[in-house]
């Protein structure tokens, strides 16, 4: 087994957005990336932000903070609608959506992001259930946390197996981080880490250019992400000269120095001292981050929302002065999401890209899908538990791409396994 | 109206229903969790027995049941690839009544502004036109891959059909409930309706019929007398509360239906048609490009032009929910009339004939 490769079902972003009024993509972009609906908005909004040359004004930044914090604690409590905590959970999604609806629409395709600020504000009559929302979300991730704790922490062997994995990819991981280096979801600079904890770089997303490029394999429709100063050196991991890189909630953790807000941070230390500094990069270690960065956005909004600017009536900067180029990033809840715009004198688009964490996280799937070929496939034979370790590299390091919460082990997914000229030697079914 | 096949669903119990996502962004299963509490009360009284997002996504179970098993299936996105049209084919033979769930499903929604570009220009620009790709070195096969004239393993293989179609023009489909995505409570009705037995007759649109002009609060702000000098984008005015026409920026209202909530309207910004045509409305761009000609304010023909000149992206615009027929990609150097076919007879099914499968 030489080499392994997936490809999801994916859209072809740009091709719909050639030739659209660049105003109009926050508004398409949703639609058609699903997944992170706001995130999406976002990233896209703020990409316009940088193709007028215009900053938001404080009160709109706030809002659009509120409503992406909001989207991560959503997007979080969504699996849990039939689970134990239920109605709890349901009051909480239904409270963040209220929220994202209020100023933006709807929930799963927003609406009101335009360049240098957004179309709705809020008065203070109507901050009352933005601060009962958020007070309400930070009491339920709190809970969250302490039941997810307990329950791992009472699971000794598999303790064991996350705390510093020798198996683990050894790569770069890569997150957006404030002046001080602490995880931020709205703005800030990509900092990359390198697989040993040092800083390996740090840039604005504008840059972004310099330190990401994507590889295209002709066996593939997944393009590959990569650190650009390293080289391209094809599907093979190898510490520190490797281009590979993570983003996740885990990685953006590792990536950062702390946490924002005082809940978040000292759970975040409680997790590197209970895991080591370099935790397995195991769907179980990846929720527990992943809750930890929804803390610090239930912590965010409690603060947003007790904030005198959240109610001012200036939501948009007007100075426009369109260049021509714009990059705008935010983080998702599955990692970092970069929106690319360029358009021609009128501000209709000429290019469109987006690097999404599903894509930047293509490399790791791939070698994880490697791996499990090299142990599980011998010639034409393929062991039972190959499709499983299949699934599971999907729903590691891209929950997105694996409808999200369909059952494990049901995850429907189709094998070719090719002889060196090409050929289809043996193919595989699953739902 | 009571239909005899759903009171027999009723009274065996708990009816079943399939609820199923073909191409599509995942708000519909959004939509439907929008219900919140209610949605547990409903799974209480009906047997949902397939749901991926929520659920195992087996469909092997399926195909074990019975034709007509199923008392509904909510069926959303669209069809374009042949798994696709398998998966909606099945749940249409199992199922007495199918709802098509949301725009994609009732129209084909965004996914058929794909439809403007051909195949292999969406290849071409997907290899090309991303700012961030480096070229693998050493190979000589590089333009060719890179152009789209050459295409290897997966990509090669993995059949689509040769554009984005609606359920409707797959299978037969009983009941339409549109929107991006429909509101909740809407959806809310829809379980109410079936459970209650009062499912409207075969064929309904279940939403008001109304224009959403009729029902716009902007609407009392609307000039006795429209006219519009000038076009402008939504990005180069601040925020205020006249309508959005009579300031000369494109707002669908006068020809889709409500029924969405006004959920854009209400955070300032103007309608794009995700609820599709209104009643009396066949074609939602013709239409309303014809009553925009007429509010045009302009002394010589020099000036019709340049207010017209600042009208970009009609298609975009117009269609951006509801393409009016599968015409419209070929006007746009797309998909040619030869290859134009149903999905059941062109190479999605060669392909799959083709599969070896061991």
């Amino acid at each position: 087994m030489k080499e392994a490769y997936w490809q999801a079902e994916q859209g072809r972003f740009n091709s719909f957005c050639l030739g659209r009024p660049a105003e109009e993509v926050p508004r398409i972009a949703p639609s058609i990336c699903g997944g992170s609906f706001f995130a999406h908005h976002l990233a896209a909004v703020k990409a316009l932000d940088d193709l007028y040359g215009v900053e938001p004004t404080p009160a709109a930044r706030l809002i659009r903070e509120l409503a992406l914090n909001a989207s991560h604690i959503e997007d979080y409590v969504r699996p849990l609608f039939f689970s134990d905590a239920s109605l709890k959970a349901i009051e909480v999604r239904r409270r963040n959506r209220k929220v994202i609806n209020y100023f933006f629409g709807r929930a799963s395709h927003p609406e009101g992001g335009l360049p240098g600020g957004v179309s709705r504000g809020v008065t203070e009559q109507d901050r009352g259930f933005i601060r009962e929302a958020a007070v309400f979300s930070l009491e339920f991730i709190r809970s969250e946390i302490e039941r997810f704790k307990n329950g791992l922490l009472a699971d000794k062997s598999r303790l064991d197996k996350l705390r510093n994995d020798p198996f683990g990819m050894k790569s770069y991981t890569m997150a957006q981080v404030d002046q001080e280096n602490r995880a931020t979801f709205y703005d800030g600079r990509i900092r990359v880490i390198d697989p040993d904890g040092k800083e390996y770089t740090k840039f604005p997303a504008g840059d972004y250019e310099k330190f990401v490029a994507e590889w295209i394999d002709p066996r593939t429709g997944a393009r590959f992400t990569y650190l650009e100063p390293l080289g391209w050196q094809g599907l093979a991991e190898g510490g520190k000269a490797s281009p590979l890189y993570l983003v996740d909630p885990l990685a953006r953790l590792r990536a950062a120095d702390g946490m924002q807000t005082p809940f978040a941070q000292k759970e975040a230390v409680f997790l590197f001292d209970t895991l080591g500094k370099k935790p397995a990069h195991d769907a179980l270690t990846i929720q527990w981050a992943r809750l930890i960065g929804v803390l610090q956005a239930a912590e965010g909004n409690v603060l947003i929302a007790e904030s005198p600017q959240l109610t001012s009536r200036d939501l948009r900067n007007m100075n426009l002065k369109l260049k021509n180029r714009g990059i705008g990033a935010v983080e998702a809840p599955y990692g970092i999401l970069i929106h690319h715009y360029e358009t021609d004198q009128d501000g209709i688009l000429t290019k469109a890209a987006i690097i999404a964490p599903a894509g930047n996280n293509a490399v790791p799937i791939s070698i994880s899908l490697k791996r499990a070929a090299q142990e599980f496939v011998k010639g034409q034979e393929v062991g039972e538990e190959f499709l499983d370790r299949v699934e599971t590299a999907f729903r590691t390091y891209a929950p997105s791409l694996s409808s999200s919460v369909c059952s494990p082990g049901k995850m429907p997914i189709h094998v070719q396994i090719r002889n060196s000229k090409g050929d289809i030697i043996r193919e595989i079914r699953r739902g | 109206m009571t239909d005899p096949a759903w009171k027999k669903h009723l009274a065996k119990g708990k009816p079943k229903t399939a609820i199923y996502r073909l191409r599509g962004c995942g708000g519909c299963d959004d939509a439907i969790l929008d219900l919140n509490e209610t949605l547990l009360k409903y799974a209480d009284l009906a047997e949902i027995v397939l749901w991926p997002m929520a659920m195992e996504c087996d469909t092997s179970r399926i195909q074990q049941m019975k034709d007509g098993e199923i008392a509904l299936s909510i069926i959303h996105g669209t069809v374009c690839n042949p798994a696709h049209e398998e998966a909606a084919r099945l749940l249409r033979a199992k199922s007495q009544f199918v709802l098509a769930l949301g725009s994609c499903a009732c129209f084909g929604g965004m996914g058929r502004l794909a439809d403007l570009r051909s195949r292999k220009n969406m290849l071409k620009r997907r290899r090309q036109a991303a700012p961030a790709i480096a070229a693998p070195a050493g190979d000589s096969a590089w333009s060719e891959i890179r152009s789209g004239l050459r295409l290897l393993g997966p990509e090669a293989d993995r059949p689509q059909t040769e554009r984005v179609y609606p359920l409707s023009e797959v299978i037969r489909v009983d009941y339409f409930l549109p929107g991006c995505p429909p509101p909740g409570s809407l959806v809310a009705e829809v379980f109410s309706a079936g459970l209650e037995n009062k499912l409207p007759k075969r064929g309904t649109t279940l939403g008001p019929s109304k224009a959403l002009c009729s029902v716009c609060p902007r609407n009392r702000s609307k000039p006795a007398r429209m006219e519009i000098s000038q076009f402008r984008r939504i990005h180069e005015i601040e925020a205020n509360e006249s309508c959005f026409l009579a300031q000369g920026i494109l707002c669908l209202g006068p020809v889709v239906r409500s029924g969405c909530g006004e959920t854009c309207i209400r955070v300032n910004v103007p309608c794009r048609g995700c609820f599709g045509p209104a009643e009396g409305v066949r074609d939602t761009g013709l239409d309303f490009l014809s009553g925009l000609a007429s509010l045009i304010s302009a002394e010589t023909e020099e000036d019709v032009h340049n207010t017209l000149e600042a009208l970009v992206d009609l298609s975009g615009y117009c269609y951006r929910y509801n393409p009016p027929s599968p015409g419209i990609g070929k006007q746009q150097g797309g998909i040619d009339d030869a290859k134009n076919r149903h999905p059941s007879d062109t190479q999605a099914r060669r392909a799959r004939e083709d599969r070896t499968v061991s």
